[in-house]
This record gives C-alpha cells, structure tokens and sequence, in this order.
C-alpha cells in the first residue's frame, strides 16, 4: 500500500498544476506600485473578479513595450498619455477594446477603439491662498502678473504634464506661443524634471504657484482638512489629460485581458478612481463623487488637441520653447 | 618579473574586471545603438545638443575645481588640527555626497533659496535677493554635494605623507611655506588630478539637479538629452550617441588629468603618529575658518532638512521599513561586490605597464548613462532571463560598478605607494597572491577599504534604481518608497523617508569608515 500516497500525491500534484491561477500581465508607469496609488485597489476588486493573479509591472511602460516588441509579457497596459499614444499605435501591438465609449463622464467626447480612458483632469496652476490671496484671474492676466510672482513648471522633453503645458499654451495662443512663452518666463522661477520634484519646491514654499491638475486641491481637501489650496481657473480654458489602457492583440490571455477592459469603466473601478488617483473618473455619474471633488471649480472651457494635432505640433512646439527659454 | 606569462596572469582578475566595466559601460552603448541603427534612426547631433554639451563641459569644470579648491584648505586644516569632536565633524560633513539628489536640493533651498535664510537676512538688511537658479545654484549644489568628497581623498593625501617627513622639516626649521613647498604641493600633485576629474565626471552625467537649480533649458545636460531622446523622441541611435560624447568627455579628461599627476615619492614611512601640530596664531585661525566655513556651508542646509524631516517620521508605516531593510541588504550585497572588483582592478592600475589605461576605465561607470546602461542590459538579458528575476542581481551589479570608481580613487594612490615602498621587498621574499595581499596589502590598505565600502553602501542605500526596465514593481527599495510618496502628494512623509533614508546611508558609512580606521597598521 505503500506507493499509493506517492501516486495520490502526484496525481493533486497535477491537478493542482492544472488548475494554477491564470497570470494576467499588465505594464502600468511606477506609480501603480505605490500603496497609496490606485495599483493595489484595482489588484483587490479584479482579482475576486477573474479568479486570476493581476501583476503590475512597474515602470516606463511604453519604452518597454517598444523594446520588446511583438514578444513582450504584456497582456495589457494602463496609464499611457495621449502624447505616447500615436507611437504606441504605430508599433500595431494593440487590439481594440471593445467598450463603447459615447457616455463617458469627460468634457472631450472619445471614440478611439485601441485606448481606452480611465480618469483624466486638466492642467492648472495650483496656488495657497495663504500666500497668494489675489491670483492671477485668466491666462492673460498671469502672463501679466508682476515677475516676482514666481511659479514652477515641469520640463517638456521628460516630464507628461510639461508636454501638457506646452500644448495649453499652444492651444491658447497659437501663433502667439513664443510671445506668451516670452512673457512668462520672468516669472518661472524654475524647471523641473518631474511633476514631483515642482510640487515639492511648491509645498516647501519656494514658489508662488505650480503647474499641476484642477484635481490637486481634492488631495488636500480630503486627505489633509486643508482647504487652502487652490487651482486657478482661467478663462482661455485648461488642457485636457486623459490616461489611457489597452489591451495587446498577442496576449495569451485574451479572455482576462478583455475582461481587464471590461472591468476599467465598471462601477467598481470608476468610483474607486477619484481618491485613489486624485483624478476625476472616466465614466461615473458627477452626483457619486466625493464631497471635496464636488465642490472642485470646473474650467468654463475644456483645450485638447487629437492626436494627429499634437503629433503635428509637438517638435515645433518644442522647439519654439526651447528657443524663447534658453534666450 | 616583468613581461612574459606570470606578467599576464598576474592582472588576469584585474583584466576580467576592466572587461566587465567595459561589457557595462561600452557594450550596453552598442547594444543601444544597434537597435537604435536596425529602426533606421537618424543620428546626427543638432545644435542644442552642442549647446547642451558646451553647458555640461562649462559647468563640470567649473563644479570640480571649486570643489577640489576649496576641498585644499579645509583637508589641511583636518589634518593639522586634533579637537573633541573632529572624527564626527569629519564624517557629518560628508554627509552630502550621500544624500538623494532631491532632498539635498530642497535642503540647499532652504538657506538659499527665494524664502531660504540667506534671502531672509538680506532683505532684513535692506540689501536686495539674489537668486540660486542658474549656473550658480548648480555649481553650488555641486559643490556642496563633492566637497565631501574632495577632502576625504585630499585628507587622506595628508594622511600618507610618513610622519618622519614633517618630523625632518620640523628639525630643518621649515616653516608652512616651506612644508607646502616640499611636503604638500607634491602630494596634492599626485593626488589632485585625480580627485579633480572624479568630480568632473560626476557633474558631467548630473541631470536632476542641474536643471533643477538651473532655472530652465539654459542649464541642459548631455544626461538630459539622452533622456529625451528616450522619453520625447524614443531614438534610440541619438541616444546612444550622445552616451558616447559622454564618455569621450571622461575619457579626455582622465589622459589630461594622467598627464598632470607626478607620483609623489616620499619613500616609506614607519606608521607612526603626526607630530603635534604647530604654527601661530595665525595659522590657527586660518584653519578654524576653513573648517567652521565648510561646516556650515555642508551642514546648515543638512539640518535643516532633518528638521523637516521629524513630523514626517511618525508618518512611516511598516512598508517604509521594510523597504529600508530591502535597502540595507541591497547595500551590502553591493558593497561586497564592489569590493570584489575594485581591488583587483586597483591592483593591475598599480603594478601593470598599462597602469593608466586600468584606470581610466575606472571611471567609465561615472560617465555612463544609467538609462543607457538600463536600457542596454535590458536588450543584451532579453530573452536570456526574465526581466523580473534579473532585477535584484542586476540592481546589485549596477549599483556595485557604479560605486567602483570611488573606491578606485580611495585605494589606488596608498597601493602605488605600497607598490613603489615595498614592492621590491616583496619581490625579493617571493611574497605573491593571497600571502602578498593578506600580508602586505590589506593591513596597510585597511582605512581606505572601509572608507571605499562605507562609501558604496551609502551610495548603493540611496540609489533610486534607476533600472526601471527591470522594475518588478514588488521589491520597493527606502528611496523608491520616497519618490512614490512625493509622487502621491504626502510631502512631509517623504521628507520623514529622506530623514531615515539619511540616518541609514550615513550610519552605513559610519560603520564601515571607522571600522577600516580602527586599529588599522597606517594611520
């Protein structure tokens, strides 16, 4: 009787093979690794979901992706941009994902069938009222504001929100970019490579205000009780950022990868969003929002540019502010 | 001895390792730039990337001989002076060349900048602001983050002039003119060059904090353009390129900084203490400045940041000590490898005929761009192993070679003298290997050793893994953790991060650094 045990336990063994977990991959950008970010929320409610494992695989998501081509791990991304959307499309790594789209909760209407909207915002100074208790009304009146009024913004070339800025500033002033730029580089007290390092320099006190989200005040209201900051809405309007998914056509897990797809614009993900990525979610009736993202000031007007269009304007752009700054 | 076969296998371990560097530093450029030519990019430098290499060039040499200027009088004044408190004074304003490149700069800020102290005075004065950003805000964190540096090397210049040779002038009635003349001068020409290009190629490859304190696209580095290349115009052919310059950069500036150094030459000594120091009133004074200057310059914007730093302790939860553990161990496993490679490395750069060019690929993983080097390993393991799996080895290696280049420079001028001192006796007693070096070597090589390893564990602690590529978003290490937090919105808990992330790279230091000093046979 002996060897039977053995055999039994092979046998479980086996079974137990079979019925391994299925992995689901998805690349996200570093900030889903955080605890405090949306990476661990979403892990727990798709996870009971699809009966299967969800890795997050932090870090730069796209220069993988195009790294590794056709034979990359991935099943499916989140938290691309709009600006890495056109590369991303050319590589043809992408399936679309099968959600309709025409009643999203957001100020830009959306039909791309590869890229699919999770949370957006827009661009914003954001300042404290306690230091700066008269700020700049309109876009116009900052550009005129007095140079010791001194705000931070991030660098183009490597940070999302940089790229956004550049873009804001086009679409306000269009041909009148390099004069605006002119204009308000007096008062920029600085550059810094990443939106962390600005909003750092911002919160210490070094400057007056810093380019961020319309969302950011929410983050202090909520967490923190601290009603003193504030974004500043300006007339012109504000631009538009939106975080994207997608699933890749070679996944080997087709079925978890569309049912990732599924999962984002469901209620669940949709109402975790706002105070798990301090942005407004893509798809969730405005009445179901927390208190402290109610009472947010909208922008009376909403700036974006498709993709083709920033496409097209993105190295000029570029250049034209590369030009004025370093004068 | 010289030539034929024992010659070869002699620097056979020194030889694998500066292939190893060179696999690093120059292979991964290949591998970058042969995928960036197979999708057809167009390589080609423009004129804002001659502008960005002008912009480097202007402000490392500025950076590193300001540093190793100022680095001069208060070395000196170190080595002249005994007081209470000296050894700690000596390892707190080190503390700098330590520290996460963002919490170094809000501290900087925090006396400098547009509401630091310095403002706050002039304008109680009556005198008007000035301002940190531009040239001057990145040579100054450039120099408050390499003066550290500068005068441990010189300081430990001073330490290996044999006391017998200040006993002999003290007995020929030199005075200070005449001890800097025959003394010093000759051991800062040995040591200087050295030290000088170390920090050029530092400043060379800084990113963050030049554009930062730079004020705007004015202040663009070649490291920056390499990141846009990447980030903005995914080429990978520029990429790579600009890598190149990077390198080509180091590389002239080590053969110029070769052709200046002169070993200095003062024969062996028998390890014992320096004379009690002398001098006026004058000269004491003089030293008193140069340390009391330094102090506070290096550590004013230091407390300040540990003083920011208190409320947001309370902040840490379990995971930010697990990832100070994760830290911990990642620094010591780094260490012992970088040890591994250093001294063999250090041993061929001393005894071969090629001694220079072992050198001067020491200093290739300075001037390497940790996002090529990402990249490139990422393209040569793939398909090998799995990304996630060669995060932990690949970290390790990375953050150990990056680290090599420092305890180059800590161990090669005592070991050129171990070689010029007693080399020949060595020879003579057929002293060879392992008995050469646990006999002769070591004990002699003791303070250095713990200095280079404090130094890498402190480095590799506060390493942000720039490796992204091989990120398994799981294993989070103290500075990830403090960059996730910034990135979240909760300020002050990253400063609380910065603070225990400060205590631990220092305390690693600490402990290594005074155990290579304690007891040791030199001084």
């Amino acid at each position: 009787m002996r060897p039977l045990p053995i055999v039994a336990g092979f046998l479980l063994a086996g079974t137990a093979m079979a019925q391994e977990t299925p992995v689901l991959t998805v690349y996200a950008p570093d900030y889903f690794g955080s605890e405090w970010g949306p990476g661990p929320q979403i892990e727990a409610l798709f996870e009971p979901r699809c009966g299967c494992d969800l890795r997050f695989v932090t870090g730069d998501v796209l220069s993988r992706l195009l790294l590794e081509g056709a034979a990359t791990e991935a099943d499916a991304i989140i938290g691309l941009n709009t600006d890495q959307t056109a590369r991303a499309r050319a590589s043809g790594l992408f399936a679309p994902h099968g959600q309709d789209t025409s009643d999203l909760t957001m100020p830009v209407a959306w039909a791309d069938e590869v890229f699919l909207p999770f949370n957006w915002g827009e661009t914003a100074f954001v300042y404290n009222t306690g230091r700066l208790p008269d700020p700049p009304a309109s876009f116009a009146a900052l550009l005129a504001a007095p140079d010791d009024l001194k705000i931070v913004i991030q660098d183009p070339r490597s940070s999302a929100s940089g790229l956004a800025l550049l873009l804001w500033v086009k679409a306000v002033y269009g041909e009148g970019a390099a004069e605006a730029w002119a204009r308000l580089k007096p008062k920029i007290l600085t550059v810094t490579p990443g939106w962390a390092e600005s909003y750092g320099l911002f919160t210490e006190g070094e400057a007056d205000m810093v380019m961020s989200y319309t969302t950011s005040p929410a983050y202090h209201l909520i967490a923190e009780g601290d009603a003193t900051k504030k974004a500043a809405i300006f007339p012109e309007g504000h631009y538009f950022m939106v975080e994207l998914a997608a699933q890749l056509a070679g996944t080997d897990q087709p079925a978890l990868a569309q049912d990732f797809m599924d999962f984002i614009l469901s209620e669940p993900f949709q109402s975790m969003i706002a105070t798990g990525n301090w942005s407004y979610p893509a798809r969730l009736d405005p009445a179901r929002l927390p208190a402290g993202f109610a009472g947010l000031p909208r922008p009376p007007k909403t700036l974006f540019f498709s993709e083709t269009e920033a496409e097209a304007l993105r190295a000029a752009a570029l250049a034209e502010w590369l030009e004025v700054m370093s004068r | 001895m010289a030539g034929g076969p024992v010659a070869v296998t002699r620097h056979l371990p020194g030889l694998a390792v500066a292939a190893l560097i060179l696999a690093l530093g120059l292979g991964t450029l290949a591998a970058v730039l042969w995928r960036g030519l197979a999708e057809g990019a167009g390589a080609a430098l423009g004129p804002a990337d001659l502008q960005a290499i002008r912009f480097t060039l202007w402000q490392a040499i500025l950076s590193a001989t300001l540093s190793a200027g100022l680095a001069i009088p208060v070395a000196r004044a170190f080595a002249r002076r005994r007081f209470p408190g000296r050894a700690a004074l000596i390892l707190l304003t080190g503390a700098p060349f330590i520290l996460p490149v963002i919490v170094a700069v809000l501290g900087l800020l925090a006396v400098f900048g547009r509401g630091g102290l310095v403002n706050g005075a002039l304008v109680w004065a009556g005198l008007p602001p000035v301002s940190i950003y531009g040239l001057q805000g990145v040579v100054l964190a450039h120099v408050f983050f390499n003066l550290p540096l500068a005068v441990r090397l010189i300081l430990q210049g001073w330490g290996a002039i044999p006391a017998e040779r200040f006993r002999l002038a003290e007995s020929l009635g030199f005075g200070p003119a005449e001890v800097a003349r025959h003394l010093e001068r000759p051991m800062l020409r040995a040591v200087l060059p050295g030290v000088w290009v170390a920090i050029f190629v530092i400043c060379l490859s800084s990113f963050a904090v030049a554009l930062t304190l730079g004020g705007g696209p004015r202040a663009t580095t070649v490291e920056l353009a390499i990141y846009q290349a990447f980030r903005f115009d995914f080429d990978l052919g520029r990429a790579a390129l600009l890598a190149g310059v990077q390198i080509a950069l180091c590389l002239g500036a080590a053969a110029l900084a070769a052709g200046v150094a002169r070993p200095a030459g003062f024969g062996a000594g028998m390890d014992r203490p320096l004379p009690a120091p002398g001098g006026g009133v004058w000269l004491r004074l003089q030293d008193a400045l140069a340390i009391g200057a330094a102090a506070l310059f290096l550590l004013l914007p230091l407390a300040l940041v540990a003083l920011s730093g208190l409320p947001g302790l309370t902040q840490l939860g379990p995971a930010a000590l697990a990832a100070a553990g994760r830290s911990l161990a990642l620094a010591l496993a780094s260490t012992a490898l970088c040890l591994a490679l250093a001294l063999p490395l250090a041993d061929a750069a001393a005894r071969s005929p090629f001694g220079r060019w072992f050198e001067a690929v020491g200093l290739i993983p300075l001037a390497t761009s940790s996002l090529v080097l990402g990249t490139g390993l990422f393209l040569i393991l793939r398909g090998q192993v799995a990304p996630a799996q060669a995060a932990l080895p690949v970290t390790m290696l990375v953050n150990a070679v990056m680290a090599l280049p420092f305890a180059l420079r800590a161990v090669l001028p005592p070991l050129r003298d171990v070689q010029a001192d007693y080399g020949r006796l060595a020879a003579a007693l057929d002293l060879r290997g392992a008995a050469r070096w646990r006999l002769l070597v070591l004990p002699r090589l003791r303070a250095p050793i713990g200095f280079s390893a404090g130094l890498a564990a402190a480095l590799s602690a506060g390493d942000l893994g720039v490796i992204t590529l091989f990120a398994d978003g799981r294993s989070e290490t103290l500075p990830l953790h403090l960059y996730r937090l910034m990135g979240a919105y909760r300020m002050e808990a990253a400063m609380g991060a910065a603070l225990l992330l400060t205590a631990l790279s220092l305390g690693l230091f600490w402990i290594f650094d005074r155990g290579g000093r304690h007891g040791a046979a030199t001084r």
